[in-house]
């Protein structure tokens, strides 16, 4: 059984599909388009799915608060949300390091949860909160972990750096920082190839033992 | 990345119907597939979200407890029901991956992850498993993290999921639903072996979605442990991973479940080495002669002979753990 518009479903199925479409086909010709189309889209097109190409062509919206802003986008399926943030925000305090979810410098919070923006697409995360390493400061003022690292050294490079704060301030409202085992643990998705690690550990135990709110 | 559609059908029903098309694949957290799919190892069509159907929740039922799909690795991991009845699972949970890929990637997701080696992921070399008939880059390669149970001569590739080698330990079932209904899969059928046809990992059916697992009551939530063994302390694949249960009377071991990871296409039940446990006294002697029977039958290829020695001394220490030895 299918319906059309549950409550907790953007609209955008049916009726952004459906006008995009007639434009897309309005203001451009079949044979333009398969010129300059990838092989999927010229298969489809062989089969005579018109309506495939157009699809493909789409893209969606997306509605995203990142750092306590709204923003309303349009963007390709296959953009990740590290791409989005980064291109299209211009917030390129969150690093591309591997870009394959191994490196752990594109840590951001979804909903509060720490996750790896590059293996994450920015449809999927539509509706939800994102904060990044630019939205923990308030104004002038440093956020505690920002704060531990700078005071242990906790690196030298910098580029994983706001990875690992993003990932230390979630390691702490986990729970997961009650000892130096568990903090590396912990941090296991974050590679510092300076080595900065004990000083990491340091500044993240710091931050837990002073109590202050994460 | 090539192009794809995006498409998050509103009902489960509405899933089932789109996921029944060629080219088409259902995305949920995505660590797998997003990263197969930048590296052009697969590349899908269409892509069905379902991250918004209500397939999160860990819950008593009938015939045991019953895990949605949807549910996170990290919160099954941390769940109060999954720590006091199968603190196994939660182990093994806690030993695979990152947080960070912890906090996406969901119970379905997790077990349909590609089985898979480093000659899979590079498109510029043979593998039969991306490419049917192409060749297998890892025999006579570099295959330190291969099988060494159950593989064939077109793929010797392991299945990386420490979540699933609990969970083949534990007799659990996976739920499938279709146009057909539904379908109960334990989890010990769910995996295949390589065979001929390395490019398939699993039974689940064209147009299935997994709906949840479910795990039996059992007595081993006491005495059982997973033990894994890496080249880094962690965030690393399993060289060999080892889940073991046992249901002690006193000194007497009455009931006992064994599996390996890291070893097979697919999490590998011990089930002779099981039946060499029931019934004898807790001993670093008994648990030695179960690991001799366990790794019976096993084949290395050069890269991985030092898994002979490994696994059967993993076996024999995940025992010592499970049992209160050590």
């Amino acid at each position: 059984m299918k319906s059309k518009n549950p409550p907790e479903e953007p609209a955008h199925e049916d009726n952004f599909l459906e006008s995009s479409r007639r434009d897309f086909l309005k203001h451009s010709g079949l044979l333009t388009a398969i010129a300059f189309t990838p092989s999927p889209l010229v298969k489809a097109a062989q089969s005579g799915l018109d309506e495939k190409i157009a699809d493909l062509y789409e893209k969606v919206p997306v509605s995203l608060e990142v750092n306590g802003v709204k923003h309303q986008l349009s963007i390709e399926p296959r953009v990740t949300l590290l791409d989005l943030l980064r291109e299209q925000l211009e917030l390129t305090g969150t690093k591309k390091g591997c870009d394959h979810g191994q490196c752990g410098a594109c840590t951001v919070h979804v909903d509060g949860h720490r996750v790896n923006s590059c293996l994450t697409l920015g449809v999927i995360v539509s509706g939800k909160k994102i904060t990044t390493i630019e939205g923990l400061a308030k104004g002038d003022q440093l956020h505690p972990m920002q704060e531990a690292f700078i005071k242990h050294d906790g690196f030298q490079c910098g580029y994983c750096t706001p990875g690992q704060i993003m990932s230390a301030v979630a390691c702490i409202r986990e729970g997961h920082a009650n000892s130096e085992h568990e903090i590396r643990e912990y941090m296991s998705g974050n590679i510092c190839r300076c080595g900065a690690y004990p000083n990491i550990v340091n500044a993240i135990q710091e931050v837990k033992e002073g109590g202050q709110a994460v | 990345m090539k192009q794809f559609q995006y498409s998050r059908p509103a009902t489960q029903q509405a899933v089932i119907d789109a996921i029944n098309k060629p080219g088409t694949k259902i995305i949920a957290g995505g660590t797998n597939l997003v990263d197969l799919m930048k590296r052009g190892v697969t590349a899908p069509d269409k892509l069905i979200d379902i991250n918004h159907l209500p397939l999160k929740n860990i819950s008593i039922g009938k015939g045991g407890l019953q895990i949605g799909a949807l549910a996170l690795n990290s919160v099954v991991s941390e769940d109060k029901l999954v720590l006091q009845n199968h603190p196994l699972l939660s182990m093994a949970l806690k030993a695979g991956a990152s947080p960070q890929l912890r906090n996406m990637a969901t119970v379905g997701g997790n077990i349909l992850q590609r089985t898979r080696c480093a000659y899979f992921y590079d498109t510029t070399m043979p593998c039969n498993k991306r490419e049917p008939g192409s060749g297998c880059g890892a025999i006579g390669g570099y295959n330190r993290m291969h099988a060494i149970f159950g593989a064939s001569d077109k793929c010797i590739a392991v299945h990386p999921s420490d979540m699933c080698v609990a969970l083949v330990a534990l007799d659990a079932t996976v739920i499938v639903q279709s146009k057909k209904g539904t379908r109960r899969i334990p989890f010990a059928d769910f995996h295949r072996l390589p065979g001929e046809h390395p490019d398939l990992d699993n039974n689940l059916a064209a147009g299935e979605l997994i709906l949840g697992v479910e795990i039996p009551d059992n007595n081993f939530a006491k005495n059982s442990y997973y033990l894994k063994i890496r080249d880094r302390q962690s965030y690393a694949f399993a060289l060999v991973s080892v889940a073991a249960a046992l249901e002690l009377d006193g000194n007497t071991i009455k009931n006992a479940r064994l599996a390996m990871g890291g070893v097979a296409h697919k999490p590998w039940r011990l089930v002779e080495a099981e039946k060499a446990l029931v019934g004898k006294t807790v001993s670093a002697e008994t648990f030695n002669i179960a690991a001799q029977i366990a790794i019976q039958g096993a084949k290395t290829y050069g890269g991985n002979d030092f898994k002979l020695k490994l696994a059967p001394a993993t076996i024999t220490e995940a025992l010592k753990h499970a049992s209160g030895l050590v």
